[in-house]
């Protein structure tokens, strides 16, 4: 087995992370006592920022993982490749944190296949093992590790949604956009615009927001609203910015665009 | 009277009486406007027009219309004008000339050019050549029946269509109605529904229908609120010009927008909403028995511009709307010794904490309009607030001829504001509070027999677009009739139908599906093979089940069978001793008892047509049923009579098959000759229409495929349902064995 660079895993310059309740005190208390945590929130709301901010206030490595629906256990848990000389065991990333003493954070897991979510189970209940089957191992997790998984329940459909076997080994975080105010700040702060034109970028959101479930899966992010900040940042007029970060990306829908459209025209006046 | 000109009054050869009053103001009108050869070409004009005899009304209108025409369009339109009253007089439609002239003057300003305004005249023209009847085939006799109702509707028209849209919306109508005098004088005067749909389709500017989607959102989005909109048309209510208005029942807005002042229609619509939507969030409900009606106006105006500052807050970006639509009255353009001013004064007041460089000097309007700011500076004030604001104003203002009948209107109408009847509470039962609470209609609703109808477009050939609303249809359960009758036809084929039942077995359902991890398989399943490799070679156990297989799942079919029911199915072939309904029925009845066997949706609907107007449209199985008692008798109870006008019948047929979920939609259409209904004269123009629907449904995904009786189908059937959409049956006597094992062949 080939030494594992910790260091790597360390986030080494503080991500900011605008406290919107208590989530941090509820988090640390999740961590303290090695509680998987579920964090559920519609996209770029802050999940995985958070995840970051918190792993870097623990001072603990963060190994992430994107789930997608053709990612097989072995994928999660680890192989034997074919090589010159016969095969070699290669850790995959939920095998790795389970040695380190990471932090495992499963991104939009409800994208993997159920058969897939499954190798979970034995690291989130009291055992905290991981059976590594093929290799012939029994993983004894270390202390510090711990799993974060999240979804977004926005687009849940029959077909994708958790089992109820494994939602019931986590403790769960709901996550929303920030209140206009909060999340004006973050906006402001994030990418050092004014104020008000970060405030004048939520509303628009909001306008956005409103059309959830008729026509629209999803709403503008926040991390969109960033986008269109930096944009603006760079000297791109804030109309043009908004239409580029964030009426292009969310829609094809003429009639919606045509809305969104309206709305950037009436709030930068 | 005699008159002052007496060397111009010599060139118009014309003795009226009446002539003498107001000769002398026309010429000097004339004097005015036009160049000595335009007086010239003028007088002969009025000569002529006076000429045709149809009385002093042309003549008068001519001479008082024309010198300003003149002005605006060129001298050569009096000419013009002079030659086309002569032409309409040579032919059988003088009656026409006076609502001709009448209609010039509107012409002329909405057209605003000569080049339009013979474009105009030509149009007028052909539509009177085209409807003049003829009696004996040469000689032009009957008068047009239209034309006189169609010149009193331009400039109506005209202020609803562009030029281009009057050209359709005639050419409709007389090659509609060319040959039916009394429709032909409904559709031009405007009262036939057709006219209506038609007249809505030529329309110019921003039709709310299309953009009803938007608006929606719009309301959602940027209001949060979920509005029910009920468009009203600004056509057809003359008496009062309509406002826009809201209730419990939902927002009024006009059907259509032109734009204006640079505000696009789509704009106006959005700025009407954002008003109501205002009020909405921040008006509360006042008393209003307490106030006289000029208080309450005030009251209405400072909570409108109230609301709108609110609006601007929350939206700076709407000011340019709202400053391009809000009119702009002149100070001191109101006489307050002659007329009302109150509209005016608070329309000035409106506008000035609208628009910062108002330019006002009227000390009440300033002190008001500061008044108004203190009370918004810190917060959102309130309706009652305004409601104080607004009666000092009023009694600040008072003059005496607030309450003259002459109001002056000019320059303070605000379209895009509604009414504000939501604003009000009447405690005391008065005229005002039934006006404001009761609502007639809707009492009144009596309960259709049946499903409402429903309106279909028809497809013209001729003029390659659809005739909108054209066809009604209505649907219903065919009644019952005796079920054991079809029982009775299942014994007699009873051969037939187990012959069938072997078929049917034999039917391998559709669908592929890939079965993976198979010991036996007819593939490879690479990835799996590769792990196993990998587990064999690293000393683990293998998976042995490298191989997968194909399989065959399910049926997924929706299909419906739409029979026609004209009267010619009454009919019994050379040769055989049963009806084609007869033999319809049985094949029908052997054809649903197989597709009940074999599980698939399916549904019996039978048309027949009589006339445009109804197009009946039977239920025999719904989807949902099973092959029943129900479904047998109203099966046994079909009854053949009138027409066959497909087209129609399709649509609506489609309009079930799309409700369906299902992998492959069939419509079956069982029919014995060609399309036709006793409206039509032209044979091809439904076999046209059922192209066309044919294509509209193929559009939707649904597969549509005839089985037709009639032998000599060939001429035009391929034109309808393209190469290998249709079968035709010889020999009728077989129906009942082919159609299920067509079915079965289609499907499998």
């Amino acid at each position: 087995m080939t030494d594992i660079n910790i260091n790597q895993y360390k986030i080494t310059e503080e991500p900011f992370y605008e406290i919107q309740e208590d989530e941090v005190a509820l988090y640390e208390a999740a961590y303290d006592a090695r509680l998987p945590v579920m964090i559920k929130g519609p996209t770029g709301c802050g999940k995985s920022r958070f995840i970051e901010h918190m792993a870097y206030k623990l001072g603990k490595p963060l190994i992430t993982v994107a789930c997608n629906e053709d990612m097989t256990a072995s994928d999660l848990v680890g192989r034997y490749l074919l090589d010159a000389n016969g095969t070699r065991w290669l850790d995959g990333p939920l095998t790795t944190a389970a040695r380190i003493g990471a932090i495992c954070y499963l991104d939009e897991i409800v994208e993997a296949r159920q058969d897939t979510t499954v190798v979970i189970h034995p690291l989130t209940d009291h055992r905290r093992q991981l059976p590594l089957d093929k290799k012939g191992e029994l993983l004894d997790a270390h202390p510090d590790f711990q799993l974060v998984i999240s979804y977004n329940p926005g687009y849940q459909s029959m077909m994708k949604d958790l089992k109820q076997s494994t939602k019931q080994r986590f403790t769960g975080l709901d996550f929303d956009y920030p209140d206009t105010k909060v999340e004006a700040a973050i906006v402001a702060k994030e990418t050092s615009i004014d104020e008000e034109v970060a405030g004048k970028l939520v509303k628009i959101a909001h306008t956005a927001r409103n059309l959830k479930g008729h026509g629209l899966d999803e709403g503008i992010s926040t991390r969109l609203l960033v986008y269109a900040a930096t944009l603006m940042n760079k000297g791109i007029e804030a109309k043009r910015a908004c239409r580029m970060a964030l009426v292009n990306p969310i829609t094809d829908d003429k009639d919606i665009r045509d809305t969104l459209i309206h709305s950037i025209d009436s709030i930068f006046a | 009277m005699t008159t002052e000109y007496p060397d111009y009054r010599e060139k118009l050869k014309c003795s009226f009486e009446q002539l003498e009053d107001v000769f002398d103001d026309c010429i000097k009108d004339a004097l005015r406007n036009m160049t000595n050869k335009g007086v010239e070409d003028y007088l002969s004009g009025a000569s002529l027009v006076c000429m045709i005899g149809r009385g002093f009304d042309p003549v008068l209108t001519y001479l008082e219309e024309m010198p300003e025409m003149a002005h605006k369009l060129g001298e050569p339109i009096l000419k013009v004008v002079a030659q086309c009253v002569w032409d309409m007089s040579r032919s059988p439609n003088g009656k026409a000339i006076p609502p001709f002239m009448q209609c010039l003057p509107e012409a002329s300003r909405r057209l605003g050019s000569l080049g339009q305004m013979h474009n105009f005249i030509d149009i007028i023209f052909d539509m009177m050549e085209d409807t003049t009847g003829s009696t004996h085939g040469f000689h032009t006799t009957v008068p047009s029946p239209g034309l006189p109702n169609l010149l009193n509707q331009v400039p109506y028209l005209l202020s609803q269509l562009s030029l281009e849209g009057l050209k359709n919306w005639i050419e409709y109508g007389v090659r509609n109605y060319s040959d039916h005098p009394e429709r032909q004088q409904d559709y031009f005067s405007l009262q036939s529904a057709d006219a209506k749909a038609m007249l809505q389709r030529e329309r110019h500017g921003t039709l709310y229908m299309d953009y009803e989607r938007q608006l929606d959102m719009y309301m959602r989005s940027m209001w949060q609120q979920d509005e029910y909109f009920v468009p009203y048309s600004l056509g057809f209510d003359d008496l009062r010009k309509p406002q826009p208005y809201y209730d419990e029942l939902g927002m009024r807005i006009p059907d259509v927008y032109d734009e204006m002042n640079n505000v696009s229609g789509i704009n106006r619509y959005r700025i009407t909403l954002a008003h109501m939507a205002g009020h909405k969030r921040w008006t509360e409900r006042q008393i209003a028995d307490n106030l006289s009606p000029f208080q309450r106006i005030a009251v209405e105006a400072f909570e409108d511009s109230r609301v709108e500052q609110l609006i601007l807050r929350e939206y700076p970006g709407l000011k340019k709307y709202f400053m391009a639509l809000h009119p702009v009255p002149v100070e001191g353009d109101c006489n307050s010794e002659k007329e009302s001013c109150v509209r005016h004064r608070l329309a000035m007041l409106s506008r000035a904490i609208l628009d910062e460089n108002h330019g006002y000097q009227n000390p009440d309007i300033l002190e008001y309009l500061e008044k108004f700011q203190d009370a918004l500076k810190d917060g959102e004030s309130s309706t009652k607030e305004m409601l104080g604001l607004a009666v000092s104003f009023t009694a600040k203002t008072r003059r005496q001829t607030d309450l003259s009948p002459n109001v002056r209107f000019e320059n303070t109408e605000i379209d895009y504001r509604d009414d504000n009847r939501h604003m009000w509470l009447f405690i005391e039962e008065n005229d005002e509070a039934e006006d404001d609470t009761s609502e007639p209609q809707g009492q009144e609703v009596v309960e259709p027999d049946g499903l409402p109808p429903r309106h279909y477009h028809e497809w013209d050939y001729n003029t390659t677009s659809f005739k909108p609303d054209w066809v009604t249809l209505y649907e219903s359960l065919h009644a019952p009739g005796n079920a054991s009758m079809i029982d009775k036809i299942l014994e007699k084929h009873s051969a037939l139908a187990n012959y069938l039942k072997r078929i049917l077995d034999m039917l391998k359902p559709q669908q592929y599906t890939r079965v993976r991890y198979q010991e036996d398989g007819s593939e490879l399943d690479l990835d799996i093979a590769i792990r196993s490799l990998i587990d064999f070679k690293s000393g683990s156990q293998p998976d042995p089940r490298i191989n997968m297989s194909h399989e065959h799942s399910g049926r997924d079919f929706a299909v419906l069978l739409l029979m026609d029911l004209s009267a010619s199915l009454n009919d019994v072939p050379d040769g055989c001793t049963q009806s084609i309904l007869e033999l319809s029925r049985e094949a029908v009845t052997l054809l649903g008892w197989s597709i009940e066997q074999l599980g698939d949706k399916f549904a019996i609907a039978g048309f027949h047509s009589d006339t445009r107007h109804n197009v009946r449209y039977h239920h025999i199985k719904g989807f949902s049923e099973h092959w029943d008692d129900g479904v047998k008798a109203r099966l046994a109870a079909l009854e053949p009579g009138f027409s066959t006008r497909m087209g129609a019948a399709v649509r609506h047929a489609s309009h079930y098959l799309e409700g369906q979920k299902a992998d492959k939609k069939l419509l079956l259409i069982l029919t014995d000759g060609e399309p036709a209904d006793i409206d039509v004269s032209d044979d091809k123009l439904l076999i046209e229409d059922t192209h066309k629907a044919v294509d509209e449904l193929s559009s939707k995904g649904i597969y549509t495929h005839c089985i037709t009786l009639d032998k000599k189908a060939d001429d035009y059937i391929q034109d309808i349902f393209g190469p290998g959409g249709y079968s035709v049956i010889d020999n009728v006597e077989k129906l009942p064995e082919k159609l299920p094992m067509l079915f079965t062949s289609l499907t499998s």
